[in-house]
């Protein structure tokens, strides 16, 4: 009897993981690509290629690189700190590094707007430096950094933790620099969850709609990223074009994955231990 | 003296894990740290190493003080206690980390390990990563990894803690003939008195963040100095009122009455024994067997003991009343040990 009961449970959970999945993911990614194409392979590329697809494109392209450039560096040097090294603060350290995914970005995208808009006491030195960050790109890649910023220290944190400091220590007592423990010891050990928080990172930084839409303006083809972009189509009610531009996005997720993907079975034919 | 600790003293928090720590080793010993956890010992050998910074007091290694010296510059080799291997590394890799990062020759790094490898026995599995290695074998590279650049001082964390009986019976073995063979001073923390009794040729005795005993491990074991390093060793038993037991001296301001199994010699009653005079009647309480003897729990004069028993004796019962006599016994008084004969001993005219 016992046998009987998880095999149906088993089945059971299986077919509620696959169904969820279709009805929540397959099928909208499906409608993406259908609505896409429904006026013909033509209409699809031209609304591919217009000029301000193009430009939004590249400023989220650029807007992606900056945030993950600077989440790498940030979330590295947060991660190693909170784990390798006791201090005061470091509760209050980690914690503060979490508030970016429990506030709205609506809210973080209006904070960026009351420090550095009009509004703002340093305003005027930013004017006089001629620095535009409210409604600029600057102010873009700020806010996608702002929301993005916990996903690769997240990832590292816990990895670190479990590693200890018993090897670093080692390395250090037989005369090694701290670069040299970092690229020979520490690194290897965190590659691949290093590796998947730059993937996270960079999905998120890509599909960062609140605080970017607060902060951007809406200025076609100078601050409007593509997920701005789409929205602005759909609200034009040029359906066609707006599902075409959604599917840039999916094709630049699905190359990710892959790209990921190829970076772990590499890792695994080489032996190693890959999550 | 090569190492030496003056005074040393350090907490963590409240915790006082240094508690005017002060010991000389001689150049070429093999010392054996021993305590129970949290007495502190682990904490010494961080600080010779470099990796605890001592609140105060001085340490010298070869007669300079250290307190400042960088870790990597004191000569000293540490094996950690889950031997710290670098897991991304080959075995060869491990080994050669030390003598790389001194920009050794190239030659020559190649020419040490590979006499380190026929050293430990690991011939042939210089590409294995640690994580293909047994727990035995691991804690042979760590070794091998700490002695490479030839630190004139080795420290070991509790080297055998994570090795099955069996192979650490041989590497306790291995590893004193093989430090005797090099002649290094070395150091090594255990809480396992047994471990430290046969690989140390002296004995610090930690507690409570404290030095209590240092000796020899006949020293400390026969003659031990305090109340805790009486009841450290083997399988004490403590007498509610030692004068309840026939022919021992009286001391005042006695506060233990430690004995050990091998103090205690039992007999079943119809049992002939020299000193039954002085034996006294107890029962059986429970009876475990050991493979070599038979650990015996005995109530006698309010008192539970716990006694040994050959097999080449008469078996003894749960239950069963026996004769207890008591070869010696140590008392305490005010933290020191003093060891009692039973007075039958020296006295010719008891004899039955």
């Amino acid at each position: 009897m016992k046998k009987t009961d998880t095999g149906i449970t088993k089945w059971l959970l299986i077919g509620i993981s696959f169904l969820f999945i279709f009805v929540m993911l397959v099928l909208p990614l499906f409608t993406v690509i259908t609505e896409a194409f429904r006026n013909g392979w033509a209409a699809y590329q031209e609304a591919v290629t217009d000029e301000y697809t193009v430009k939004a494109t590249l400023l989220t392209l650029e807007a992606t690189f900056f945030a993950v450039l600077f989440n790498t560096i940030f979330g590295l040097f947060a991660a190693w700190a909170v784990t390798k090294f006791r201090f005061r603060g470091k509760k209050i350290l980690t914690t503060l590094i979490d508030i970016p995914v429990t506030v709205s970005p609506i809210i973080a995208g209006l904070i960026f707007v009351l420090t550095f808009g009009r509004q703002s006491a340093i305003y005027p030195i930013l004017q006089k430096m001629d620095i535009d960050i409210v409604f600029a790109v600057p102010g873009i890649v700020l806010a996608t950094i702002f929301v993005t910023f916990p996903f690769i220290s997240r990832e590292l944190i816990p990895v670190l933790e479990a590693q200890g400091t018993d090897e670093e220590e080692a390395a250090a007592l037989m005369g090694e620099k701290w670069s040299g423990i970092f690229r020979k010891i520490t690194f290897p050990h965190i590659k691949w969850a290093f590796l998947y928080g730059i993937v996270l990172c960079t999905a998120r930084a890509m599909g960062e709609f609140g605080a970017v839409s607060v902060l951007s303006g809406h200025l076609r083809g100078k601050t409007n990223t593509l997920p701005l972009h789409v929205e602005i189509l759909f609200n034009e009610f040029k359906y066609v074009p707006a599902f075409a531009v959604s599917s840039i996005l999916v094709l630049i997720a699905i190359v990710i994955l892959v790209i990921r993907s190829m970076i772990e079975y590499i890792g695994k034919r080489n032996g190693e231990d890959v999550r | 003296m090569y190492v030496e600790l003056r005074d040393i003293n350090k907490s963590f928090g409240n915790f006082k894990a240094s508690d005017q720590v002060s010991f000389g080793i001689e150049k070429g010993s093999f010392i054996g740290l021993l305590g129970p956890s949290g007495s502190g010992k682990t904490t010494i050998l961080r600080m010779i190493a470099g990796l605890e910074t001592p609140d105060s007091g001085e340490i010298l290694i070869n007669g300079k003080v250290v307190n400042d010296i960088h870790p990597s510059k004191r000569g000293i080799g540490f094996v950690f206690q889950n031997y710290a291997l670098f897991r991304y590394m080959t075995v060869y890799d491990n080994i050669a980390f030390g003598l790389k990062v001194q920009k050794a020759d190239r030659k020559y790094i190649k020419e040490r390990v590979a006499e380190l490898i026929s050293l430990i026995g690991l011939n042939g599995l210089e590409k294995r990563y640690p994580s293909q290695l047994s727990g035995g074998q691991r804690q042979r590279v760590a070794f091998a990894r700490a002695i490479a650049p030839n630190p004139q001082l080795l420290l070991l964390d509790e080297p055998f803690a994570a090795i099955d009986a069996k192979v650490r019976q041989e590497l306790r073995t291995w590893l004193r003939e093989t430090i005797t063979k090099l002649g290094i001073t070395s150091i090594f923390v255990t809480h396992d008195q047994d471990e430290a009794i046969e690989v140390a040729d002296k004995i610090i005795i930690t507690n409570k963040g404290r030095v209590e005993q240092i000796g020899t491990p006949a020293e400390v074991y026969r003659d031990p100095q305090t109340a805790f390093t009486a009841s450290f060793f083997g399988r004490t038993s403590f007498l509610t009122d030692y004068r309840k037991f026939k022919s021992f001296a009286d001391m005042e301001n006695v506060e233990q009455a430690i004995v050990r199994p091998e103090f205690v010699k039992v007999a079943k009653l119809d049992e002939n024994i020299v000193y039954r005079a002085s034996a006294s009647e107890g029962i059986v309480l429970q009876t475990a067997f050991r493979g070599n003897t038979t650990e015996l729990t005995i109530e006698v004069n309010g008192s539970t003991i716990y006694a040994h028993r050959g097999l080449n004796h008469p078996e003894i019962k749960v239950g069963e009343k026996v004769n207890v006599f008591l070869y010696r016994i140590f008392v305490t008084s005010e933290n020191k040990a003093y060891l009692l004969e039973n007075k039958t001993l020296s006295d010719n005219s008891v004899y039955i």
